[in-house]
This record gives C-alpha cells, sequence and structure tokens, in this order.
C-alpha cells in the first residue's frame, strides 16, 4: 500500500475534526482549550505539507514555517493572558468564565 | 418728461409705502418703544403714499401719451435649474392705471382714516398696515411674472387677515379674519396648482414667455385624462381668483370681513384686493382666450354671484353689510365680463367700481361716526340735514352704482350687459338673465339703503342697545344730534366723488375702444365676438348715455328705486307685509343660502374627519408607527436575537465561528 495526498488529507481532516469537538466538549479547562487550537492549526499545517509535496510547490512548506512561529507566538500569549486570568479569577474554570456576555 | 420708463422710478413706487409702513410699524409702535408720534406716522405714511401715487400718474402719463412700455427683470433671487425666480416690472396700460387706482384710492383712505382712527389706540399700527397693503398690492399688479403675482397675493391677503382682526379684542373680528384667512386658502390652493402646472409645463414664471408658449401648450391634454391641459390650469387659476375675490361659492368672507375698520373695508374689501382677481384673470387673458369651457365656467360663477349676492343685500340690516353684498354683486359683474371674453370692460368697471364703491364705503363710515357708531339702518333716517357733505356723496356714488347715465358706473355697466349679450358662449344666455336681474336688484337695495339713511323719519332714539353704548362710549358728547364729519373726513369723500361721476364718460373711449389696453389684453377676436360688436355699436359716451335711457337696463334700474321709494318712503308697512308673506324665502336670505351653515356643520365636520382620519393613518399610523416606532422595534427585536448568541461562553462563540465558516465554505464550494 502506497500514501498518497487522500491519506495525508483524511490525518488532517480527522485531526481538525477531533480539535472541534475538543473545543466544544472541553468544558472544564482552559489549557486543553489551547492545546485544542494548536492541534487544529496543525491539521491545516498537515495539508499544507501534503498539497507542496503532491505539487512539488515549496510555497505550502514556508507557510507552514510562519504559520507555526505565529502558533508559537499565540500560545505564549494565551498562557500570559491565562496566568494573568488565574491570578484574578483563582481559576480557569471555563464554565465560569462569562463576563464577556454584552 | 422722457417716454421711458426708468427701472428706478418704478421700484420707487412700491418701495416708499413699505419704507414709510416698517418705519412707523417698527418705531411707531410698542416694538420700537413708540419713537413716533401720531402725527409723524400719519404724515409719513402718507408722504410714501403721496409720492407713490405721483410717480404712478407720471407712468401712466407715460404709458398713455408716449407709448412708452417697461417689461424687465429687476432682481434675480435664484436660479433652481433652468427656473428663474426674479423680481421684475411690466408696466403697460394695465398695470399703469391700476397702479394709479391703488395708490389714488389709498391716498384718500390715508387721509380720511386721521378722521376715522383718531380715536383708537392702534392709530400708528393701523397706518403701518395700510400702508404696507399698497406695497403689496403695487407688487402684485406690477410683477411681470407669476411668483411675484403670488407673492403680491398671498401678501394683500396676510394685510387683510392683519386688518380684519384689527381690533383683536373682538371676538367676531378674530372668527371674520380667521375665516377669510382660511377661506382664501382654498383659492390659493387651486391658484399655486394653477401656477405650477403652468410653470411644469412651460418652465418659465415669466409672464410672456408663457404667453408665447400658450398656442402650443393648448394642444396637450392633461396626462391620464381627456381634459385639455389650458382648461385645466385656468380653472385652477380662476379658483384662485374666485377666493380673492369673493366669488360664489367662495364669497363666505367677505361680508364677515366688515368686522375690520370701515377704511379697511374701502380700500381692501372694495376698491383693490378683492379686484385682484379679477385683474390676474385680466392679464392671464392670453390663457383663457384658449379655453372656451373655462370661459364657460367663469360666466356660471359670475353671474350666480351678480344676482343672487344682490338679493342678500336687500334683506340686510347693517350699513356696511348691504355695502359688502353689493361690492360682491358688482364683482360677478366683472366675473360675468371675463367670462364674455370682455377684459376690458372687466376692467374699466373694476376701476369704476374702486371710485365709486370706495366712495361709498367711506360716506357709510362718516355717517357711523355721525351717529356714534351705530351701524343699523333701522335706527338711522333723515340724516341729511345733519350731514350734508355725506348725503351729496352718498348719494353720487348709489347714483352710479345704480347704473344712472353719464355716471361712471351706467358706461361699465351697460358695456358688460352689452358684452354678455354680443357673447356666444352657451353660458351667455344664463349670464345675460343675471346681469339684467341684477340690475334691478341692485337699483333697489342701493334705494333701500339710501332712502332708509338719509331720508324719512328719524329714528335714532329708537335704538334699544343706544342707552346703554350711548353711556359707555359717547357720555361726553352730551348731545345724541347726528354731526358731520371732518374735513379729513369729507375732503376724500368728495375727492372720490369727482371721477365716480365723471371717470366713466371721460375714459371710456380710450380705455374700451381705443388701444389703452393694446398688447396687455389679448381676445382671440375670431371666437370671441362679444368686444368686436361692442365697438360696431359705440359711437360717443355721450351717444351711449342717451342710448341707455331706451335700454331695458336702465328701466330696470329705475323700477328698482321706484319701488324702493315706494316700499320704503310712501308705505313703509309694505315691506313688513311682504316679508310675512314670504315668509320662507325671507328666512332663506337673512341665512345667506344658509351658505354658513353649510360649511359650518357639512364640510368642516368632513374636512375635519378626513384631517382626522389622516392624521391616524398617516401621522400615527405610518410616520409614528411605521417609520418612526416601527425602525427602533425592528433594531430592538434583532438585537435581542442576537444577544441570545452573546452567552459569554468561549465555547459558543467557537461553535458560531466553526459554523459560520461551515456556512460560508457550503457557499463558496457549492452555491458558487
Amino acid at each position: 500500500m502506497t500514501l498518497t495526498l487522500g491519506h495525508f488529507l483524511s490525518l488532517g481532516a480527522i485531526l481538525f475534526a477531533l480539535s472541534v469537538v475538543g473545543i466544544f466538549l472541553n468544558r472544564k479547562n482552559l489549557i486543553v482549550l489551547m492545546m485544542a487550537i494548536e492541534l487544529m492549526l496543525l491539521a491545516v499545517n498537515t495539508n499544507f505539507v501534503a498539497f507542496s509535496y503532491d505539487l512539488g510547490n515549496m510555497h505550502g512548506q514556508i507557510f507552514v514555517f510562519f504559520i507555526m512561529t505565529v502558533a508559537a507566538a499565540e500560545s505564549a500569549i494565551g498562557l500570559a493572558i491565562l496566568v494573568l486570568l488565574f491570578r484574578n479569577k483563582s481559576n480557569i474554570n471555563v464554565d465560569e468564565l462569562n463576563s464577556l456576555k454584552g | 418728461m422722457c417716454a421711458t420708463l426708468s427701472a428706478s422710478t418704478l421700484l420707487a413706487i412700491p418701495l416708499l409705502p413699505l419704507a414709510a409702513s416698517a418705519t412707523v410699524g417698527i418705531f411707531g409702535t410698542k416694538l420700537g418703544g413708540n419713537l413716533i408720534g401720531r402725527l409723524a406716522a400719519h404724515s409719513l405714511t402718507i408722504f410714501g403714499v403721496f409720492l407713490a401715487f405721483v410717480l404712478s400718474a407720471i407712468t401712466l402719463n407715460n404709458v398713455v401719451l408716449h407709448d412708452a412700455r417697461f417689461d424687465d427683470t429687476i432682481y434675480t433671487w435664484m436660479v433652481l435649474g433652468g427656473l428663474k425666480m426674479e423680481i421684475g416690472f411690466l408696466v403697460d396700460g394695465l398695470t399703469a392705471m391700476m397702479m394709479t387706482v391703488v395708490t389714488f384710492v389709498s391716498l384718500m383712505i390715508h387721509i380720511y382714516t386721521i378722521g376715522y382712527m383718531q380715536e383708537d389706540k392702534g392709530y400708528n399700527r393701523f397706518f403701518s398696515y395700510i400702508s404696507l397693503f399698497t406695497f403689496s398690492m403695487l407688487m402684485l399688479v406690477m410683477s411681470n411674472n407669476m411668483l411675484q403675482l403670488f407673492f403680491g397675493w398671498e401678501a394683500v391677503g396676510l394685510v387683510s387677515y392683519l386688518l380684519i382682526g384689527f381690533w383683536f379684542n373682538k371676538p367676531s373680528a378674530n372668527f371674520a379674519n380667521m375665516k377669510a384667512f382660511l377661506v382664501n386658502r382654498v383659492g390659493d390652493f387651486g391658484f399655486i396648482l394653477g401656477i405650477g402646472l403652468l410653470v411644469s409645463y412651460s418652465g418659465t414664471l415669466n409672464y410672456h414667455e408663457n404667453f408665447e408658449q400658450a398656442a402650443e401648450l393648448s394642444r396637450y391634454l392633461l396626462p391620464g385624462t381627456h381634459w385639455m391641459l389650458m382648461t385645466v390650469i385656468c380653472i385652477c387659476l380662476f379658483i384662485g381668483a374666485m377666493g380673492k375675490s369673493a366669488q360664489f361659492p367662495l364669497h363666505v368672507w367677505l361680508p364677515d370681513s366688515m368686522e375690520g375698520p370701515t377704511p379697511i373695508s374701502a380700500l381692501i374689501h372694495a376698491a383693490t384686493m378683492v379686484t385682484a382677481g379679477i385683474f390676474m384673470v385680466a392679464r392671464m387673458s392670453p390663457l383663457f382666450e384658449l379655453s372656451d369651457t373655462a370661459l364657460n365656467f367663469i360666466l356660471v360663477i359670475g353671474s350666480i354671484t351678480a344676482l343672487f349676492m344682490g338679493f342678500l343685500g336687500i334683506v340686510q340690516n347693517d350699513i356696511k353689510r348691504v355695502v359688502a353684498y353689493s361690492t360682491l354683486s358688482q364683482l360677478g359683474y366683472m366675473t360675468v365680463a371675463l367670462g364674455a371674453s370682455a377684459y376690458s370692460v372687466a376692467v374699466f368697471h373694476l376701476m369704476t367700481h374702486a371710485f365709486f364703491k370706495a366712495l361709498l364705503f367711506l360716506a357709510a363710515g362718516s355717517v357711523i361716526m355721525g351717529v356714534h357708531h351705530n351701524q343699523d339702518i333701522r335706527w338711522m333716517g333723515g340724516l341729511r340735514k345733519y350731514m350734508p357733505i355725506t348725503w351729496v356723496t352718498f348719494l353720487l356714488g348709489s347714483l352710479a352704482l345704480i347704473g344712472t347715465p353719464l355716471f361712471s358706473g351706467f358706461y361699465s355697466k351697460d358695456a358688460i350687459i352689452m358684452a354678455v349679450h354680443a357673447s356666444q358662449l352657451p353660458a351667455a344666455g344664463l349670464a345675460y338673465f343675471s346681469v339684467l336681474a341684477g340690475v334691478f336688484v341692485t337699483a333697489f337695495y342701493s334705494s333701500r339703503l339710501y332712502f332708509l339713511v338719509f331720508h324719512g323719519s328719524e329714528r335714532m332714539d329708537q335704538n334699544p342697545d343706544k342707552h346703554h353704548a350711548h353711556h359707555t362710549h359717547h357720555g361726553h358728547h352730551g348731545t345724541s344730534k347726528p354731526h358731520e364729519s371732518p374735513w379729513v373726513v369729507t375732503v376724500p369723500l368728495v375727492m372720490l366723488a369727482i371721477p365716480s361721476v365723471l371717470i366713466g364718460y371721460l375714459t371710456i373711449s380710450s380705455i374700451l375702444f381705443g388701444d389703452f389696453f393694446y398688447g396687455s389684453i389679448l381676445v382671440n377676436s375670431e371666437m370671441h365676438k362679444a368686444m368686436e360688436m361692442l365697438r360696431e355699436e359705440f359711437h360717443g359716451p355721450a351717444r351711449m348715455a342717451f342710448h341707455g335711457l331706451t335700454s331695458a337696463p336702465f328701466w330696470l334700474a329705475l323700477g328698482g328705486v321706484v319701488s324702493a321709494y315706494y316700499m320704503y318712503m310712501v308705505n313703509p308697512a309694505l315691506p313688513t307685509a311682504i316679508r310675512k308673506r314670504f315668509q320662507i324665502v325671507y328666512t332663506v336670505l337673512e341665512n345667506k343660502y344658509y351658505m354658513d351653515w353649510f360649511n359650518e356643520n357639512v364640510l368642516a365636520p368632513l374636512v375635519r374627519g378626513l384631517g382626522t382620519a389622516l392624521w391616524r393613518a398617516g401621522d400615527q399610523g405610518v410616520i409614528d408607527g411605521a417609520c418612526v416606532n416601527g425602525s427602533w422595534r425592528l433594531v430592538g427585536w434583532v438585537s435581542g436575537v442576537v444577544r441570545k448568541f452573546q452567552t459569554g461562553y468561549l465555547y459558543d462563540y467557537a461553535l458560531t465561528m466553526v459554523l459560520g465558516v461551515f456556512v460560508l465554505m457550503t457557499y463558496f464550494v457549492w452555491l458558487k
């Protein structure tokens, strides 16, 4: 059995679906939420790499580097917010964070 | 004397009275701190209107002798698209004559007012108003475009309103001025519709540019109907004239306008303002000539007014109201002349009527002053001994009104009757009957008024209200004998009596049959032959007077005078007997054909109901309900729905985002 583009895209789709479900189902921990977001980005990266390889075009892989950089920065900021949030509210329980409501 | 007319001279004619009016109105009243006294107030306004009269007379002289004409724009107010809104003057025979009549009568009335209003607190205010009126009327007659005509039209209406309600403490005066204003609005609505329709097709407000296109416009139909455009325009314009010139059924305001001071009744509600409608139709003659339907309409309205308003004059007991109904009837005569395409005859009658009717009103005012502000002719009588000048001038005015040969009223009224007789329009038969019968009625009520006031027994002491009035207002007189009025009152009477007697004899040849109105009044003589036939039958004013002795109008008038003499002098019991015999007719006349009743109990509730319905459905329903409240309710409802998404929980926002992405993706991938 040889690996085709379809296999990689399926992997990406599964990862993406997992992360979406993770966002919806997770009502407890904000950190798990951030992990799900990272996973979502990775699923996208997988697609980029698969298409890049299949089409023989390196642009996709360059984009993956950019996305990973941005994702790292975003995680850093996210964790920083999370720490501040914990200092103010003494917990990071998603169910209790609803002060965004208008 | 130069033959051309200069713009600055013409501009000075209306502006002098305006300047005097503004100065007196601001500095002579509480508004400006009462800086100007009575002497200064009347000197200033009389000086202004005197100069205007002199300049008008010079203009008339130039127009008549040197054939001078003026038609130019003085000032451009604004240009909207291609539509120029301008102030300009058109001076030709018609305008020059109107200017001279207006300023002359106005000057007489300014002088008369010094005597009539001397005890009134609103002395300065009154002078300010009448000078403002002179300005407005001059702007109206001198205009060379529709916009300025409309400005003058509304301005004279405003001054009329102010002056009818001059004694604003009297509830009846307030009622009367509201009535005059509202009834005039009905007419003005038609007038502005007519102007709008004309301008929307011709694209210009200027008279001459409109008249040049008139023949072309007469080929159009009003879109969506089978009505000739020109007919609709002319009838709309004439509805305006009906309001201003008090033609049936918009006449109801004029008798009530007698609530105002008498000089105003003479100036505005007899001599000048109410003839604005007649003037306007004569000025628009190139348009009216194109529509026989409109001319027939004018004939019918005019003949109804001429005859039926005369009947009402017979039963009135208020001296001013008798003269007011007489004015209505005479305006009906002018309207009939317009309908018969005898525009110059209508304007001729307008001029003679301005003199003799102003004279009659001023004489009536002099009588009212003489008998200590009693207006009821039942409590007068035998005044000729006490007020000789008033008596003679009133007699001359009445003779002119009745149409005694050689007097001015004879020439104009006989010319109208002949013109109607010669007219071939379908409605001319009805009109001819009306104006002939009207001659008898006019003679009857004029003689009744004259005999009751100046002859017969003195009934001053029999007035049931008199005793009371005597002590409250005139306790200082000591005696209740009537007295002749001061010279400021009698001089205008004499000055007006002269043209009332002579002007017809002197001017009929040039005004009706010369080229005085050449270029200002246009008659399609092939279609409307009345003027041509009049011209053929005319052989000089003396011959006309001689011929008049053998014609029907003269005998009808004589019959009217004789029957009035018999009923009120020889056999005073007869009118009461007739009244008892024909109680129903008398009741109908007494109630003025129930027109006021109809307006108050049928028309006004209907209109008010329509207004309420429109207010409920249109204002409260659509504008307030749907537009104003509807928009905030819609926004509120949408935000209520959207707020449900804003739970504050991250996963809900995430879900919304993902679903949104899903929807967008679906749209781009499958639907596009």
